[in-house]
This record gives structure tokens, C-alpha cells and sequence, in this order.
């Protein structure tokens, strides 16, 4: 098992989000306060732990043919327990976030490494994949929340901190309201890969240069 | 059923709530099989007829099969279940009859299944409320409104090939920004109302 390994592609050269650009739609959709940001974060990393496990586990009895959906039903139990946690312990993330906690069973995700990683490797390997991919998930949510949060209402930590109504760093009418809005998603997101792209380039470039040398 | 309702759900499906430009669902065949009008218009047509036909279904389970048993938290489980089969026989029935549309179609059928819209409109119904032509008429116009940004951002992507853009933001970023400026546009429908 080589955990430093998997740590670093979950949460930088394999990022689910940045890197193999799955799971957008919720991504751009929810990251408007950090409550949400950190609430579908850990229910993704949650889900994706657990269906690993199971997948890995089961992944010598279900037969190739069927494979995708018996991954499906799995997920989709997954999805539905945690749904029905959050509706009952933690009401306010249940209404903000609506229709995406359902919507995670078509997290591409969640099919994803367990198509991709689950169904090949060991279950101890596949926990901490669905840990570490989670977690990468989880980050770029959290940045992406802060980013628009702060840009658009100027406040930090809406939903969590200040019970509630986040800190306020400058006045609310000095925000662009536009990052709130789906653009505001979009254009995030297109930065923060572009960023990443420059970033991975870069270092590969660093590589090349010190190997010629 | 008034017809002024179904008009006003169209209106809201197609412009004003874009599955994909206002609510974000649907984002990955949208960023993914666009970059040719012709394979882009092919998506929008199996969407609008997938879309259409789990409505229907999911509808139809949830009256006469979860909400007399008492299993509405089993909700996401069997409508993705519906959409999965749905597919898949639609697929079936495509190649055996009209194996033209089926060629046409071809890879992008099966992907449907994880389309979030696609389970996004069958959850959107139930949580409105809407009775069985609502949500046809939902399912239906929400399609449309797939296949209209899809087909829009084609046609501005195919551009974009020739257009001169930092280095960085080379494929998907600068595909999301110009994603981003439609969706901008989409703004405008925002508060539209018939009456």
C-alpha cells in the first residue's frame, strides 16, 4: 500500500475535480457558501469511502456483464442512508442543498473510482482511495466556496461561523453579486483548472529541464 | 390542467430554469459532447426523449408503487433503477427498429443514464408536486431547454478553435468561461413571468 502516493494524486495530480474534471455539476452548483462547500464535501467523501469498501469486497463475486449496475445500486443505497441522516440531524443542509444530495448517486465520482480503482484493488487500498479522493473533492469545494463567497457577499464562513451569517470582511453591497450566481461558478472553476494546468505544466517542465541538465 | 400552467412551466423549464445553465445539472455530457454541432444536436434529441419517458415512468412508480407501500425514502434508489432499465431499453428497441437513429445515437444513449438531469428531472417533479402531464410537460420542456444551450454552446465552441487564448486555459477552462458568458445570458430570462 503506498498511502504518500495516494495522497498525492487524491488531492493534487489525480484530483477528481481539477484533474479528471468528474463531478462538476455539483461543483459549480452548491459552492456558494462554505456550510454547503464542507456539508457536500464530507457527504461525498463519506459515500465514496463506504461504496469503495463494498465494491472492493464484492468485487470478485459480481459478474463484469452487470457490473455498472450493480455499482449503481450500491451507490445509490450509499446515498440514500446519508441522505437520511442529514434530513434528520442536520435539517438546514438537507433544505440548502435540495435536490444535489440525491444527485450524488450520479456523481461520476463515485462511478468513476469504482470503476476505475475499487474493482481492481484491495479494500484497504480502495478505503483510502475513497478517503483521499473525498478529500480532494472536498478541497476544491471549500476553495471554491470561500473564492465566490468572499467575491460576492464579501463574508467567510457563511452558514458555519457568526451563527450562521459568516464574518464579515467588507460591506455586503460592495460584492459582486454575479459570483453567486451560476457564472460565477463557471468562471471559478474554469480559472482554478487553468491555474492547475499552468501549475502541472510548470512542474513537469522543472522535471524535463533538471533531467536534460 | 390549465393550459396557461403548462405554458408557464414550459416557459420556466426552457429559459428561465435551464437545467443546465441555471440549475447545473447535466454539466458533464454538456462539457463532453459538445465540441460538434452535429454529435451535440444527436445528445439533445436522446435527452429530450429520455427525459421525457422517465418523467412518465418515475411518475407513474412513484403514485402506484412507493407512495401506497409507504417507501417514498426508497425514492432516489428506484428512479435511478427506472432510468438505468429505461435506457437500456430504449437502446434494445432503437437498434431492432430504427437502426438509422440508433447509429446516429450511438455511444451517447448509454451515457444518459448518468446524466443528473436526466435523474434531476424525475426528483424535480415529485418535490413540485406535479400531477402526471406536469411532469411530462416538465420532463419534455426541460429536455428542449438541454438541447437549446447544448446547441448554442457548440456553435461557440466550434469557433473558439481558431479564437487566440492564454495557454493555461487551453481545452476545458476556457470552455467553461465561455460556458459561464451563455449562462450569463441566461441571466437575462431571470423573473420572466407570463402573468
Amino acid at each position: 500500500m503506498n498511502v504518500k502516493k495516494q495522497f498525492k494524486e487524491g488531492l493534487i495530480t489525480q484530483n477528481p475535480v481539477l484533474v479528471q474534471l468528474l463531478g462538476m455539476c455539483s461543483t459549480m452548483a452548491i459552492t456558494t457558501t462554505l456550510f454547503n462547500g464542507l456539508g457536500m464535501g464530507l457527504s461525498v467523501l463519506i459515500i465514496l469511502t463506504c461504496c469503495n469498501i463494498v465494491i472492493a469486497l464484492l468485487r470478485k463475486v459480481i459478474p463484469s456483464k452487470i457490473r455498472i449496475a450493480a455499482y449503481v445500486v450500491v451507490i445509490a443505497g450509499f446515498v440514500t442512508i446519508v441522505d437520511l441522516i442529514i434530513q434528520a440531524f442536520v435539517p438546514a443542509l438537507s433544505s440548502s442543498l435540495g435536490v444535489f444530495i440525491p444527485l450524488i448517486v450520479v456523481n461520476c465520482i463515485i462511478l468513476g473510482r469504482a470503476e476505475a480503482f475499487a474493482s481492481k484493488n484491495s479494500v484497504g487500498a480502495s478505503a483510502l482511495d475513497g478517503i483521499f479522493q473525498g478529500l480532494g473533492y472536498t478541497v476544491v469545494l471549500v476553495i471554491m466556496c470561500v473564492i465566490r463567497e468572499f467575491l460576492g457577499k464579501g463574508t467567510f464562513g457563511g452558514g458555519i461561523l457568526n451563527g450562521g451569517a459568516g464574518i464579515q470582511i467588507f460591506p455586503e453591497e460592495y460584492g459582486a453579486l454575479l459570483m453567486i450566481l451560476p457564472f460565477g461558478g463557471f468562471l471559478t472553476l474554469g480559472c482554478l483548472i487553468a491555474f492547475v494546468q499552468w501549475a502541472l505544466r510548470r512542474a513537469e517542465n522543472k522535471k524535463k529541464e533538471e533531467v536534460e541538465k | 390542467m390549465s393550459f396557461t400552467g403548462i405554458l408557464s412551466i414550459s416557459l420556466g423549464a426552457i429559459l428561465v430554469e435551464n437545467f443546465i445553465l441555471v440549475q447545473f445539472l447535466g454539466i458533464c455530457p454538456f462539457m463532453g459532447v459538445s465540441k460538434k454541432m452535429d454529435t451535440a444536436t444527436g445528445m439533445g434529441l436522446a435527452v429530450i426523449f429520455v427525459m421525457a419517458l422517465a418523467s412518465m415512468f418515475c411518475w407513474v412508480v412513484n403514485e402506484f408503487l412507493l407512495v401506497p407501500l409507504g417507501l417514498e425514502y426508497m425514492q432516489t434508489l428506484a428512479y435511478i433503477l427506472v432510468i438505468a432499465s429505461l435506457v437500456q431499453f430504449v437502446e434494445m428497441f432503437l437498434q431492432k427498429f430504427i437502426p438509422s437513429l440508433y447509429t446516429a445515437l450511438g455511444i451517447y444513449l448509454p451515457l444518459i443514464t448518468t446524466n443528473c438531469a436526466v435523474l434531476g428531472v424525475a426528483l424535480l417533479n415529485t418535490q413540485k408536486g406535479y400531477n402526471f402531464i406536469e411532469s411530462v410537460v416538465y420532463g419534455v420542456t426541460g429536455g428542449v431547454g438541454f438541447l437549446l444551450a447544448i446547441v448554442l454552446f457548440a456553435s461557440v465552441r466550434e469557433r473558439m478553435e481558431f479564437a487566440d487564448y492564454p495557454k493555461a486555459f487551453e481545452g476545458f477552462p476556457i470552455a467553461l468561461i465561455s460556458a459561464g458568458l451563455i449562462a450569463l445570458a441566461f441571466m437575462g430570462f431571470s423573473g420572466l413571468k407570463i402573468w
